[in-house]
């Protein structure tokens, strides 16, 4: 199934770990910080929400 | 208005409605076509005749390149959209483009520099194309480090703005300015396409993937980013309100 | 305005007013270059141009803060701001005192540090000339890069990360017309780039400026 990367082996493998570790951790950055704002958020607002029906 | 709601404008309630309906269908063809393409480009397609299997790397380098560009754009359109309009999910859209926009330039920068080795011989070459790009980097972190900078939301947005208006001038220059200044050089191979010639379609056709892939991509990683951004501005007024009436 | 300009000038000249600062940081790293590179004549000559423009770039970022910040800081900038002159103008005359103080000094000394650098000997006067023709951009520049971080307690190293950048197609241009016009090469394209560059800056950024600073006052 993988291909015979020939002389060029090294190059092509780093560039493609390389990048596809970027992107993960992009990803992974936009999806983790979206979901601690989010949490954060419900919480302080669940505080309000006490507050005023409490 | 009951005491209840901060939104005090119609647009973020608007746009997290909307952006939470499209997001998850924005994520998932982006995943396809990113999943997909890169297979395909990486697993079925032959080796060039002249480049050998590094010609694979054309399948990360040019639509990250592509979006790092575009997301540049967006970042101007939006930031002339806050100064004009004082839309607020304009200039947080803004600012949650630059961080996936400076990552997809260091990863054009880094492919583009490892696609160029067995050409050049060194892990890095000043070649136009990819000077250009390291000058774009340079930009995006300029414009990240001064939303971070300034704490007070508005005036950071109206800032940032400014910043990224600027900046696109002088991007363009550099950018002209680094072609002038490689002409020096040795007229080497330079990064490209081999634009002469016409890319054989056993390429083109994951290229394209993989381009409308990284795009989409860059769609959703905006749209998160920015309602995470809107999220975040309702939690500091919050805070603010909680500490007033504490 | 010109009142303007002469008080920022005497301020400039006063004890403490950081006059000679970029004077003597240039001086100093046409001392360190060689020192780091080697004292070998062919490669000094051959990097002298870039040397004396990085130098030249990073020599007028020194003083850049206090374009605006001292002002800033007692109350003036406001009172200028409500004064009669528009604050583009004001931004104008403050890049001018800024040039006046730093950008032209060095276009002085310039020469001097070429022949420590052993700078080609037909090179000096191109060297000049696009000092002249680049600094002042430079001074507009940094006007604006101040006019961003004005608010900013310690905004010095930011101020450098923003307007380095900014920086980038005067010092190609204006390295390349020294390097050219030594070789006997065509100097005129970079030159008129150099100088577009600096014109254009200078018609447009203190608008870009102004808008930074009235929002950095709010």
């Amino acid at each position: 199934m993988m291909p015979d990367l020939g002389a060029y082996a090294v190059e092509v493998t780093l560039a493609w770990l390389g990048s596809l570790a970027l992107l993960g951790g992009l990803i992974a950055w936009v999806w983790l910080r979206g979901r601690r704002v989010r949490a954060e958020l419900d919480q302080i607002e669940n505080r309000s929400e006490r507050k005023r029906h409490g | 208005m009951s005491n209840g709601s901060l939104w005090e404008y119609a647009n973020p309630v608007k746009f997290m409605r909307l952006s939470g309906r499209v997001l998850p269908w924005v994520a998932g063809l982006a995943a396809v076509l990113v999943g997909g393409g890169l297979f395909w480009g990486f697993f079925l397609t032959p080796d060039d005749f002249r480049q050998g299997s590094t010609v694979k790397i054309i399948f990360l380098h040019v639509p990250a390149a592509l979006v790092a560009i575009n997301a540049w754009i967006m970042m101007l359109v939006a930031s002339l959209v806050w100064l004009i309009r004082r839309h607020h999910v304009a200039a947080l859209a803004a600012k949650a483009a630059a961080p996936v926009g400076a990552v997809m330039t260091v990863i054009g920068l880094f492919t583009g520099a490892v696609w160029g080795q067995p050409m050049w011989g060194t892990w890095w070459a000043w070649d136009p194309r990819l000077t250009a790009f390291l000058i774009l980097f340079l930009f995006y972190l300029g414009y990240i480090a001064l939303w971070s900078a300034i704490e007070d939301a508005d005036t950071a947005a109206d800032l940032t703005a400014v910043l990224c208006l600027v900046g696109t001038v002088f991007a363009v220059l550099s950018r002209y300015a680094a072609f002038f200044w490689s002409q020096g050089l040795h007229q080497g191979a330079s990064l490209s396409l081999a634009p002469g010639t016409r890319m054989d379609w056993a390429y083109k056709a994951p290229l394209y993937a993989c381009m409308a892939g990284f795009t989409l991509l860059f769609v959703a990683l905006l749209l998160a980013g920015t309602r995470t951004e809107i999220r975040a501005r309702r939690y500091r007024a919050l805070m603010v309100r909680e500490r007033m009436y504490a | 305005m010109i009142a303007l300009l002469t008080r920022d000038l005497r301020l400039a000249f006063r004890a403490g007013g950081g006059f000679g600062l970029g004077l003597g940081f240039f001086l100093i790293l046409a001392v360190l270059v060689p020192l780091g590179v080697g004292p070998e004549p062919r490669t000094l000559g051959l990097i002298a141009p870039g040397i004396l423009w990085v130098g030249a770039l990073l020599a007028c970022l020194l003083s850049l803060d206090r374009i605006f910040a001292l002002d800033f800081e007692d109350g003036s900038l406001d009172l200028l701001a409500t004064a009669p002159i528009p604050l583009e103008g004001v931004v104008a005359v403050k890049a001018l005192a800024h040039w006046l103080t730093t950008g032209l000094p060095l276009v002085l000394v310039a020469p001097l540090l070429g022949v420590l650098l052993n700078l080609a000997p037909g090179a000096y006067g191109w060297l000049v000339l696009s000092l002249l023709l680049g600094t002042p951009a430079l001074s507009v520049i940094g006007a604006f890069g101040a006019a961003l971080t004005v608010g900013l307690k310690r905004g010095g190293l930011l101020l450098s990360l923003l307007v380095l950048p900014l920086y980038i197609p005067t010092l190609v241009y204006g390295a390349e017309v020294v390097i050219r016009g030594a070789a006997g090469l065509g100097v005129t394209t970079p030159l008129l780039l150099l100088a577009g560059i600096t014109a254009g800056s200078a018609a447009l950024l203190p608008f870009a400026a102004a808008l930074a600073l009235r929002v950095n006052l709010r």
